[in-house]
């Protein structure tokens, strides 16, 4: 997976989420980043497939979720895909207000959001998409070199 | 690696040792029976080291809470001991931190029981 963008086409089961946490690792190592910015992205992907394939596209079978990986110099792009029904981010409940903590669900687009330098969240007609950034820490460059 | 835990008992408290991952699936539902199971023959003061474990994501925050609260609602109280960093982090910037009793001296974890 050395190519600078790249993209996969999953099924809606459980795998996918560890086939997709195991993907951004290798993406994310191969891009330079520090073991705990790999530990970030990893998670911050495994959050978005989950979402994905079980809240999205239910599991079914007839649904795909799409993960996508684009890298550029100094900073990582990551998209996840689903064909359910959308998702009004907005609407979520605030996991760390007091009455949400002892909560046994609800976390995942917070923890995204904290893993991650820049989130955008789009519905489509159908599904969901949600675009992740994440920079290589130290000072910026241009150079073509750090893509490969 | 999924998740894979051995209990011990030590003066009253159970410490439950794990190793692996608690993530949605295996992980989270290996947690989940083996604290009901616990629960049912009376185990009520539990200890989860967390000291092998490598890996948590929203949905083993998630079991830690539901075990958390079980383990209260029967009068018992679950601590956790030897956190990660990755996992301290996670409970930091959750804020669970502090919801948790945490301890990183297995003897003195045991004496907070008393």
């Amino acid at each position: 997976m050395t190519a600078s963008q790249v993209s996969y086409t999953m099924e809606s089961t459980l795998e996918t989420v560890n086939e997709a946490e195991a993907l951004a690792v290798r993406f994310a190592e191969e891009s330079g980043f520090d073991e705990s910015d790999v530990m970030q992205i990893s998670l911050a992907v495994r959050e978005a497939a989950i979402n994905a394939v079980m809240h999205g596209n239910q599991r079914d079978p007839a649904k795909k979720m799409t993960l996508g990986f684009e890298r550029m110099p100094g900073e990582m792009t990551i998209t996840v895909r689903d064909q359910g029904a959308g998702l009004d981010v907005e609407s979520l409940p605030d996991p760390l207000a007091p009455e949400n903590l002892m909560k046994t669900s609800g976390r995942g687009i917070f923890l995204i959001r904290t893993m991650m330098d820049e989130v955008q969240f789009r519905i489509l007609h159908p599904g969901n998409e949600i675009k992740m950034k994440k920079r290589v820490p130290g000072p910026a460059t241009n150079s073509e070199e750090t893509l490969k | 690696m999924s998740l894979k835990t051995t209990t011990r008992q030590v003066d009253g408290v159970t410490i439950v040792d794990c190793s692996g991952r608690i993530t949605l699936g295996e992980g989270s539902v290996v947690l989940r029976e083996l604290v009901r199971e616990l629960l049912s023959k009376g185990d009520k003061n539990l200890l989860l080291n967390l000291g092998d474990v490598t890996y948590i994501d929203s949905s083993g925050i998630g079991e830690l809470v539901s075990a958390f609260t079980t383990v209260k609602n029967q009068g018992g109280a679950l601590k956790l001991l030897n956190l990660t960093k990755k996992v301290h982090d996670l409970l930091q910037i959750t804020k669970l931190y502090t919801v948790f009793d945490v301890h990183d001296n297995e003897v003195a974890a045991i004496q907070s029981y008393k």
